[in-house]
């Protein structure tokens, strides 16, 4: 086990790497260069352009240019905002906190409802609940989330009034009541998608398990059918799961640039949205690694927690 | 249980039972399956009504696609305009039917570039084996490390001006890694059975033992991923619109008039309703067409 984790961590490393150098070439793609920029932005003469560009260190070759950018990032040095003038760093640790709250809120409606559908659906396969949840998530699934996300704030702030449409905190600051009664709509816009598909995989899961002997045998044993669903059947339903969330992480990022765009909310997919309209290349770039970052973390803990959980996987 | 072992045995015998029925194509027993699922017909008919609503949109409206009636502006759904017109007079109804084109031409041009690119990736590494194979899949690792819409938004704001080729080929560029996977693993166990090592025996050439042996067996696959595919590639433009991104603005496709919608949302609700929820129900109908041919491709399928 410790050696398939070395091996696996280490493995990690020349896939970071090649994130780091696609993402380098990437930028060499914006037209003309990132100096072209602030040729645009003012009037200046040849002598200006070039003492900007040597300050950057765009005047000398590109793989020197690769190697620079490499070591600054390994001292998690991300460069200058384009905009903001300050390091690309603080710029996105500033709003990171409020993404992150956003991704919890929704991780756990997914979470809570994903199982509660799944196996309310599969308890009763067929049955009137197994019906509607599985309309649900096919609608679900179907939805553009922006949109879904437009529909709650029609109904829920605009006709009903009941929530904030938009932002986090009320004008008037306001405490953690006023925080979640903001957090609510957003929360599920982006945890729409995967509440139908992690339903509908813990219903399909569960039906598995339901079959197997050993639920008959725990079933045979005279052990109650609550005892059985918890310490039979979810307990071996739900390892492949952990597999299924990692596979969504990169829905959830997605999810928080439309999100956090649509109700204002001031976070890492907003600023990344608000850096599109800029063309503030740095912040772009910042984002896209991170959310990288978290794409391949998230993939390497999922493969390691299943190993944990399901003890018929063997390491070499 | 003495149902379920009829079933079984019915099918087994199926052809032997009743030599009167001529044998059928492995093909046409999936078409079979699939005319008796419920949700993949009705998929097929919403479909069906969609794509001909698309392609007949000039016979079926009266007005242009960014014809403005400066004497109807934000005009409520009436019998002149059956869903009203948008702040600049233009008629929602006859937008959301040219839209559809757009939306359908872009989600099924670039699934269709997505499934050349995973056949053609898949299949040399299934088959090659090698370092061929753990390049590729290390390419593909890397390529799945990055979300896609991120990279899709920076390109398009790289490029000042986008066209609706260049959006087909960015998505078609960036989803096919999901479908290399599944190919080269089919091939990967295919290219190590008999009839593979037969063909190759009798030295039929490479190309052509991965074009007649081992592709017809990974059909099913690409149907399938194909298919649904097109319903999230026009999601992806959706999303790419309306953030501003996409199609260039003006055009109608459903993206961007939900993007055209977003500023009003408070005062006219139908502007984004409409051209979502058309969105959904496509996405909807493409899904469970989708799922139909994936249980009635299975080849180990009872039923």
């Amino acid at each position: 086990m410790t050696r398939y984790l070395i091996r696996r961590l280490l493995g990690t490393i020349p896939l970071l790497l090649g994130v780091a150098i696609l993402s380098f070439l990437f930028m060499q793609l914006a037209p003309g260069g990132p100096d072209t920029l602030y040729a645009r932005a003012g009037r200046m003469s040849d002598d200006q352009l070039a003492a900007i560009r040597h300050s950057l260190g765009l005047d000398r070759p590109t793989h020197i240019q690769l190697l620079i950018w490499l070591r600054n990032l390994a001292q998690g040095d991300l460069g200058t905002s384009y905009t903001q003038f300050r390091p690309v760093t603080t710029v996105i640790w500033e709003v990171f906190p409020n993404t992150v709250y956003l991704m919890l809120a929704g991780l756990s409606l997914s979470l809570i409802f994903g199982l509660l559908f799944g196996v309310g659906a599969a308890v009763r396969q067929y049955g009137f609940f197994d019906q509607i949840t599985s309309f649900v998530s096919y609608f679900g699934l179907a939805m553009p989330v922006f949109w879904f996300g437009l529909m709650l704030q029609i109904l829920f702030a605009v006709k009903l009034g009941w929530l904030p449409s938009a932002n986090m905190r009320s004008a008037d600051g306001g405490g953690a009541l006023d925080l979640i009664r903001h957090l609510i709509l957003p929360a599920f816009t982006i945890a729409i998608g995967s509440i139908a598909s992690w339903s509908r995989y813990v219903r399909s899961s569960t039906l598995e398990v339901l079959h197997q002997d050993y639920v008959r045998t725990a079933r045979a044993k005279g052990i109650r059918e609550r005892r059985v669903l918890r310490g039979h059947v979810l307990r071996n339903a739900l390892i492949p799961f952990v597999t299924v969330i990692s596979i969504d992480i990169p829905l959830y990022l997605t999810g928080a640039v439309l999100t956090e765009t649509v109700f204002s909310w001031p976070g890492m997919g907003r600023l990344f949205y608000d850096s599109l309209t800029k063309r503030d290349y740095p912040v772009l770039m910042g984002i896209l690694l991170l959310g990288a970052l978290l794409i391949v973390i998230g993939n390497l803990v999922a493969d390691i927690l299943y190993g944990i959980l399901d003890p018929r996987i063997k390491y070499r | 249980m003495s149902a379920q072992t009829a079933t079984i045995q019915d099918t087994e015998f199926l052809g032997a039972g009743d030599a009167a029925r001529p044998p059928r194509t492995p093909m046409q027993i999936a078409m079979g399956r699939l005319r008796k699922s419920p949700l993949a017909i009705g998929g097929i008919m919403v479909l069906t009504i969609i794509v001909a609503a698309a392609l007949f949109a000039p016979v079926l409206t009266d007005y242009g696609q960014n014809e403005i009636d400066l004497f109807s502006i934000n005009a409520r759904p009436s019998s002149d305009h059956l869903l009203g017109t948008d702040g600049l007079g233009r008629d929602v109804l006859t937008r959301l039917l040219y839209g559809g084109r757009l939306s359908l031409l872009i989600g099924v041009s670039a699934a269709i570039l997505t499934t050349i690119l995973g056949i053609v990736v898949g299949a040399i590494s299934g088959y090659y084996g090698g370092w061929i194979d753990s390049t590729l899949m290390r390419f593909v690792d890397l390529m799945l490390a990055f979300p896609s819409l991120f990279v899709l938004l920076i390109l398009a704001a790289m490029l000042d001006e986008i066209s609706v080729s260049l959006i087909i080929l960015f998505l078609g560029c960036f989803g096919w890694m999901w479908l290399a996977r599944i190919i080269r693993g089919e091939f990967l166990t295919l290219k190590a059975r008999e009839f593979t090592e037969a063909a190759r025996s009798i030295g039929v050439p490479d190309r052509w033992i991965i074009i007649r042996h081992l592709m017809p067996n990974v059909v099913g696959p690409i149907i399938v991923t194909t298919t649904l595919d097109i319903a999230l590639y026009m999601l992806a433009e959706a999303s790419l619109s309306f953030l501003g991104f996409g199609v260039p603005p003006g055009t109608p496709t459903w993206g961007n008039m939900l993007n055209e919608a977003r500023p009003f949302y408070t005062t006219r609700p139908l502007l984004a309703i409409a051209p979502g929820l058309t969105l959904t129900i496509a996405v909807l109908a493409i899904n469970f067409v989708g799922d139909g041919l994936r249980d009635s491709l299975d080849p180990h399928a009872t039923k």
